[in-house]
């Protein structure tokens, strides 16, 4: 298999970190070769002329879909709390968010 | 009817409403032949055995006291575990949502429920819907009932799997490049995918939500007509949900093909083994025969559509999935601090194939690259939905392979991702587009394995599309 270089080990760590996902050395290894294959196969589309052509992000045309503003039930809030990891006094409950990180 | 004990979803509501069969005599027939062969298949993450018979009971009391349960009485009904259950757990076959119970339905499980129908387990998927084989589930592969060394195709494996053994009447799968119309095709069963918007997609866990449509799985083209009639329509919790009523296509059932324009695009991607291209040519003659006129469109950019797809749906994945950091559901990984929690969780959580479009996504949106990806693919997103509107000036419907081989085995494609995104390659473009397709089971192929012939239409065009469909399924090889 011919080995692409499309996109560096440096690359990939930057995007996993970017992620929140860590990689060992072999992965990182193996997800530059298998992203770099992927990036050789998604190269067909270099050679199409797209000037003036309007990027499409949906299928469909709208736009702005309001409703009238009335109440409405919301999720019970014991029921969404009682299925996450952890909670106290009716919130999730994290681990500290400033203070520790590197 | 006939005295025959009734298997198709028509024929089971007509037994169940008119009191000829009960609901509960129907599910256990159903479970009975889950005992038998699910220890083979694992299509099911989870089976709810005592909630189908609460509601099945539920079911026949309604009809001893006059009352309609509705069209789909009594019918089981299996779902593919991205689709939330309130109380049940869903899973996604992630490791990252274990033990997450919602704390709400999918508009599709009500409107099921408000049908008469009978939820009976939660099928495996690829993890997240990501994959083409149902082999990606962290709690283990789907097997083919047909052949049980050979994938069900995916990433709606073990819904395909759930009908083609025999476990459910119907189910319900998610297609976002194909999801619901490969292992249709490779499991020889009907799979649809609907317009995108006219199926709701609140309470459908999200992969790329631009793509993403829930459709039917059945039997046969008219069981998969009154499913989809029952959970189409617009719904207010969905801003993408197309502003009309259900879907109206059982009526226009057999109204055969004369007439109708039949494209044949003759700048298909190459791809499709000798057996699928001979089935697929045999379609067209069945439908010439039956009245229908075949035309050659070109749709040049078809062969472009892998390439956006494998850019754009990667890039809303990473985005979509971002919410899975630990805090509010499913899996935590215990950490001193917030940042080192989200990695930790995510990093144990997601399987190697959800890492990979995550990272793939991440990528085609960074800064540097957006433009020459994921800005590219939209571009040429655009250019392929333009070349389709084209082809259907000429045509009224499309024909294609679903799937560009039947069945493979087993851990064939696992190694090599683009080998397996190749599985793709026909299905991709209605996503992309956000028209219509189905598969239709059309004879077999190598090893005597199923094979599926893909029906495309335009927007909203779902009746002219069952139709062809139906005069496939009448003149199929047998």
């Amino acid at each position: 298999m011919v080995v692409s270089d499309r996109i560096t080990p440096e690359a990939v760590a930057k995007v996993a970190k970017l992620a929140r996902l860590s990689l060992s050395d072999a992965q990182l290894d193996q997800a530059t070769h298998q992203l770099s294959d992927m990036l050789d196969h998604f190269a067909d589309i270099d050679a199409l002329d797209l000037d003036g052509v309007e990027p499409m992000t949906h299928p469909t045309p709208i736009a702005n879909v309001m409703r009238e503003d009335i109440e409405m039930d919301c999720l019970d809030r014991d029921e969404v709390l009682a299925v996450a990891p952890a909670a106290e006094d009716g919130r999730f409950r994290v681990p500290p968010i400033v203070g520790l990180e590197d | 009817m006939s005295d025959e004990f009734p298997t198709s979803a028509m024929d089971i509501a007509w037994n169940v409403r008119n009191n000829v069969t009960s609901a509960a005599d129907v599910l256990e027939r159903h479970l009975s032949t889950i005992d038998e062969r699910e220890g083979d298949i694992h299509a099911f993450n989870l089976v709810l055995a005592d909630e189908a018979r609460t509601r099945a009971a539920e079911i026949d009391e309604a009809v001893s006291v006059g009352r309609d349960p509705g069209p789909l009485a009594g019918v089981p009904i299996a779902l593919k575990d991205n689709m939330c259950t309130r109380g049940i757990p869903t899973t996604c076959s992630s490791k990252i949502l274990d033990g997450w119970r919602p704390p709400y339905d999918a508009t599709v499980v009500t409107k099921l429920r408000d049908a008469g129908a009978v939820v009976i387990g939660k099928t495996n998927l690829d993890e997240f819907a990501m994959g083409s084989s149902t082999e990606n589930s962290a709690f283990g592969a789907t097997r083919n009932p047909h052949d049980t060394t050979r994938v069900p195709g995916g990433s709606s494996g073990g819904s395909a799997a759930a009908v083609a053994a025999g476990f459910a009447a119907v189910s319900l799968g998610s297609d976002t490049g194909g999801s619901i119309r490969q292992p249709a095709a490779l499991c020889g069963v009907v799979g649809v995918k609907p317009t995108y918007g006219a199926v709701s997609r609140y309470g459908l866990v999200a992969f790329a939500s631009s793509l993403d449509q829930i459709g039917p799985f059945a039997h046969d083209v008219g069981d998969a007509a009154l499913v989809l009639e029952a959970i189409s329509g617009h719904d207010a919790m969905d801003s993408t949900s197309i502003r009309q009523g259900p879907l109206d296509i059982s009526r226009q059932l057999m109204m055969g093909v004369a007439g109708l324009r039949v494209g044949r695009i003759t700048d298909l991607p190459e791809g499709a083994s000798p057996d699928v291209a001979a089935r697929l040519e045999e379609a067209f003659d069945a439908l010439r025969n039956a009245g229908a006129e075949i035309v050659d469109v070109d749709v040049p950019a078809f062969g472009y559509g892998l390439t956006a797809y494998y850019l754009i749906a990667p890039a809303e994945a990473s985005s979509n999935l971002a919410r899975y950091d630990g805090v509010r559901f499913g899996h935590r990984v215990e950490a001193p601090d917030t940042n080192a929690m989200y990695m930790a969780t995510r990093t144990d959580g997601f399987g190697a194939e959800v890492k990979r479009r995550i990272m793939l996504g991440t990528y085609a949106l960074s800064a540097g690259y957006y433009d020459a990806y994921y800005g590219r693919a939209l571009k040429v997103r655009r250019r392929i939905a333009a070349d389709f509107a084209a082809a259907y000036e000429q045509a009224d419907v499309l024909l294609t392979p679903a799937s560009p081989t039947v069945a493979f085995h087993l851990g064939d494609k696992t190694s090599d991702p683009m080998s397996m995104y190749l599985c793709d390659t026909y299905t991709i473009p209605s996503n992309l587009t956000g028209d219509p397709g189905m598969s239709v089971p059309f004879g077999t192929g190598d090893d005597g394995l199923p094979v599926g012939v893909q029906v495309l239409a335009p927007a909203l065009q779902e009746a002219r599309m069952f139709r062809t469909a139906a005069e496939l399924e009448r003149s199929a090889p047998r």
